[in-house]
């Protein structure tokens, strides 16, 4: 009797606030929707916007990451304003690809999550939990992935016993896989990682690291028509976030101005295609 | 066969409020302090791990005194019923009020229908962007929920220590000040004259947390060096 009842309420205490949903109040969770079986021949397969191009590195006192502000529903521009790149908790960011609208609930899900686990267990979790609380989270949203509303992102933080930024990278199953010097996610990626290869190097320092981070941006959007590069008119930069010892900050504006006034101009100056 | 023997309402009630208040009575007190830089949050806790006092949402704090087991379930449900609406609706929805609210039901169903009553007294606080728009509520082991305004003082032995507080309450106290008049209330049924840091739990809701901190969570937990170095600059 006594050992049922202390199974019964170990098996109720939980730290995980997604857990908690999933008990309680399911129909509040962003993945498990019971969608139709495929839709009728004929029909025009589901339009929502997509977010684009998202790209992380490390530099010499952390990491960094940093997303464009374009989202894309087939041909149109869904959005010139989209911020993809958030803070996760107090030493972790996450920046989303694929679906907009299920990739910002569970950006906001596992925020609470984060801060969920703190409060209730008064200490932080540790990056690895972390990155893998977030797989958990992907590959439950693996049955609306497979009807084409696909959700991944990419995490980064900073492991404070270990004394160094971590960069994680996510398949639409959950799989988590660790990322050394860079990564970039989201439809532009390819071209990101091209000029994150020829850019990036060991122990940048912060300002060249994001320099690095909006010019690999740049050349995303130079080819692939639905990541935005920046937009002098509009007067809108990428959204970047830097991790490090002392936690997780947000480039201000200006500063990003600045860095893709430059990037524009020597591009300008130089007269090349490419 | 046993015979049920008759006992009116009023005599149950009365015994169960009694069992809970001597419950109360037997722990430490902790003090709530709501000044001009926010609201102080101070515990007599020789535990640096068994937290009296804790985080419930942005702005909200709970600090308890009782039984430990009871009041840490009564915590992780605030935080639980904190997160659900905050997720749900908005962060801003989440309100001292509507948590003070479910408390006070549960305290008052446990309080009617169980065994036993929850021998424990709760304190919820919000901070607001002024004194005046503090919120401190407390909530008693059958429910009763009290609207206070200044200070709250619960558990030991709560009518002394909530004289000594009374007697230098002010609202324009700061942190230091406040801490200060907590801890020195929190001595006055006893014979020492001060308690050290590492007797004590102190934690703040800062009204400033935006701007000081860049932080929208007000909550922050004072390690003992910060309490020693905060009571040690004399104005």
């Amino acid at each position: 009797m006594q050992e049922t009842t202390a199974n019964q309420v170990a098996a109720t205490a939980t730290s995980s606030f997604t857990e908690h949903l999933q008990r309680q109040r399911p129909d509040l969770l962003p993945f498990g929707q019971h969608l139709p079986a495929g839709s009728p021949a004929g029909a025009a397969p589901l339009q929502a916007p997509h977010g684009t191009t998202i790209v992380g590195l490390s530099y010499a006192g952390g990491v960094l990451m940093a997303g464009d502000r374009r989202a894309t529903m087939g041909n149109i521009i869904a959005s010139r304003h989209i911020e993809k790149v958030f803070p996760a908790d107090q030493y972790s960011v996450l920046g989303i690809a694929g679906t907009a609208g299920i990739a910002l609930d569970i950006t906001r899900l596992f925020q609470v999550e984060l801060e969920h686990y703190e409060k209730i267990e008064g200490t932080l979790l540790s990056l690895d939990g972390k990155a893998n609380r977030l797989g958990a989270m992907i590959r439950s949203n693996l049955p609306m992935a497979m009807q084409g509303l696909a959700v991944v992102p990419l995490f980064a933080g900073f492991d404070r016993p270990a004394g160094v930024g971590r960069l994680f990278s996510y398949d639409v199953t959950g799989g988590r896989y660790e990322e050394q010097e860079h990564h970039s996610v989201g439809s532009g990626s390819v071209f990101a990682r091209g000029a994150l290869k020829k850019l990036w190097r060991p122990n940048l320092s912060e300002q060249d690291a994001v320099a690095v981070a909006v010019e690999a941006l740049y050349d995303a959007a130079d080819d692939d028509s639905a990541t935005g590069g920046p937009d002098p008119v509009r007067q809108l930069w990428p959204v970047v976030y830097i991790v490090n010892r002392s936690g997780a900050v947000r480039v201000p504006e200006r500063e990003l101005a600045a860095m893709a006034g430059t990037i524009i101009e020597s591009r300008a100056a130089a007269r090349r295609e490419a | 066969m046993t015979q049920q023997f008759y006992v009116s309402p009023e005599q149950l009630m009365k015994d169960r409020a009694d069992f809970a208040r001597k419950g109360i009575a037997r722990g430490r007190s902790v003090v709530v302090i709501s000044c001009r830089d926010g609201i102080a949050l101070v515990a007599e806790n020789p535990s640096p791990s068994l937290h009296k006092i804790g985080e419930i949402y942005d702005k909200i704090a709970f600090a308890a005194v009782g039984k430990y087991n009871e009041f840490e379930s009564l915590r992780q449900a605030g935080v639980r019923y904190a997160d659900v609406r905050g997720y749900s609706y908005d962060r801003e929805d989440v309100t001292a009020r509507g948590l003070a609210s479910v408390y006070a039901q549960s305290l008052g169903a446990v309080f009617t229908a169980e065994q036993k009553p929850f021998e424990v007294e709760l304190a919820v606080a919000e901070v607001g962007s002024s004194p005046d728009a503090d919120h401190l509520y407390r909530l008693t082991f059958d429910g009763s929920i009290a609207d206070e305004k200044g200070f709250i003082v619960m558990g030991g032995q709560a009518d002394k220590v909530s004289e000594a507080v009374a007697a230098g309450w002010q609202g324009e106290l700061d942190f230091a000040g406040a801490i200060r008049l907590a801890l020195s209330g929190l001595v006055a049924d006893k014979e020492t004259a001060t308690l050290p840091a590492s007797a004590v739990e102190v934690a703040v809701l800062d009204r400033a947390s935006e701007s000081s901190r860049g932080t929208r969570r007000a909550f922050r937990r004072l390690e003992d060096e910060d309490i020693t170095a905060l009571l040690a600059e004399e104005n």
